[in-house]
């Protein structure tokens, strides 16, 4: 690592503050991508605002129809929430399949979410779920904030704060992971809510991405069996040692089909 | 703003290691890891990838485990750390899932085994594996080069079903 300073900020008013004054400092949540990426010397922040202090970026709320959980939630405290394991069990068990225990007992959904890693697993849901991601600044719907790989609506000094999950009538999720990181290969999560169907598909492309066929079809007739049989096209797809565009095009109808049959 | 700091610029940082209050200052850089084994020299923890992928620097960090590389030692302020030095009881009496590594063969080379150790006792603190496949499943993130998995989920299998006695 290269070396730079630490400031500890206890509110997100001080946070933003810190990371406005300064383009080349960053946030540290969880730490779980960004201490790697600095090992890596892929970057030089000047200093990092450490977000572990501040209380108002923590834990689940329900509010009427929706589930809250703030940005420095972590993987675990989501996976064990009570709320959410009512209201969105799909979202519980998505967090039960990042990484391993040890990244889940540190790394936060705002972290993942605000990185948009394309292997990242959170993104299908915010996405699936019409989300909404605040941030210090807006408000910021989820079709207009994943922007493709490691790409978001974020802006330098903009601070991700909560997102806001509408509690969907049925969702389902379902990953093949690589064997050896965990990483998605490619996932699919699907949700019925009141404002319709959605299906998003994660780690088979550079960012993910809604199937809008398998949406009209589960449209019409939600059953695995509606998905089964539609092609995802390989073109765009990721490709490289773990596994080719048209494997994960292949994946991608295997994964639809089961998280209809995880939503149930 | 603070100008660029420098290599001289270190933090005070309050820990308790293996149940000793520890003052220290370290440079904002400094990785739990690096903390552990070069400031302090508690060389059981071990640095495998650096990465957060293989888990043999696996410690406890308030009861919950923990890759030591991929924790800022300055963001832990007034945290409890408890390594592979702190699990014996006194007198250097191994704790349970030590002696069951031991009886089980749990390991060849040893150099994941701190990490594994850790990841077991937190595994079993936590109350949610139980099953073989549960156990690989929650140990997923400690990796054997060697493979003595087999007999890692026997040494688990067994402190889980000392417990449940």
């Amino acid at each position: 690592m290269y070396d730079f300073d630490y400031h500890k900020p206890s509110s997100v008013a001080d946070a933003v503050k810190l990371l406005s004054a300064d383009p080349d400092a960053r946030a540290i949540s969880g730490g779980q991508t960004l201490l790697p990426a600095l090992k890596h010397r892929l970057n030089r922040p000047t200093y990092l605002v450490d977000l572990s202090g501040i209380a108002e970026l923590r834990g689940v709320k329900r509010e009427g129809d929706k589930i809250t959980v703030g940005a420095m939630t972590r993987h675990i405290e989501v996976q064990n929430s009570p709320e959410v394991k009512s209201a969105i069990p799909a979202l519980a068990y998505m967090a039960t399949v990042i990484g391993d225990i040890q990244v889940r007992n540190r790394g936060t959904m705002g972290g993942s979410v605000a990185n948009n890693d394309p292997a990242a697993d959170y993104p299908s849901a915010v996405l699936g779920l019409g989300a909404t991601v605040v941030t210090d600044k807006r408000r910021i719907a989820a079709d207009d904030y994943f922007q493709g790989m490691f790409t978001t609506a974020l802006e330098p000094g903009e601070l991700l704060v909560a997102i806001e999950f509408p509690i969907p009538e049925k969702a389902g999720y379902a990953k093949m992971r690589n064997p050896a990181s965990r990483y998605v290969m490619a996932g699919v999560f699907v949700a019925k809510t009141k404002d319709g169907v959605r299906v998003v598909v994660n780690g088979a492309g550079p960012g993910v991405f809604r199937q809008t066929d398998m949406e009209q079809a589960l449209s019409a007739n939600w059953s695995p069996d509606a998905v089964a049989g539609i092609k995802q096209a390989s073109e765009g797809l990721n490709s490289d040692i773990h596994g080719s565009a048209e494997y994960r095009a292949h994946l991608v109808s295997v994964m639809a089909k089961r998280a209809v049959t995880d939503a149930g | 703003m603070p100008d660029h700091p420098t290599g001289s610029d270190t933090l005070p940082l309050s820990l308790t290691v293996n149940g000793e209050a520890r003052q220290l200052r370290v440079a904002p850089w400094t990785t739990l890891l690096d903390l552990l084994r070069e400031d302090l020299g508690l060389i059981g923890t071990k640095k495998g990838c650096d990465h957060g992928q293989c888990g043999s620097c696996t410690v406890l960090l308030d009861g919950k485990r923990a890759n030591a590389c991929l924790v800022l030692a300055v963001v832990k302020e007034g945290s409890n750390v408890t390594t592979i030095e702190g699990l014996a009881g006194p007198g250097g009496a191994l704790h349970p899932m030590q002696a069951a590594f031991v009886e089980h063969d749990a390991f060849q080379c040893g150099y994941c085994t701190p990490g594994q150790i850790c990841s077991a006792v937190a595994l079993v603190e936590e109350g949610r594996a139980r099953t073989p496949d549960e156990i690989r499943e929650h140990m997923s993130g400690n990796i054997c080069r060697c493979g003595a998995y087999p007999n890692i989920v026997a040494a688990i299998e067994q402190v889980l079903a000392e417990n449940a006695r």
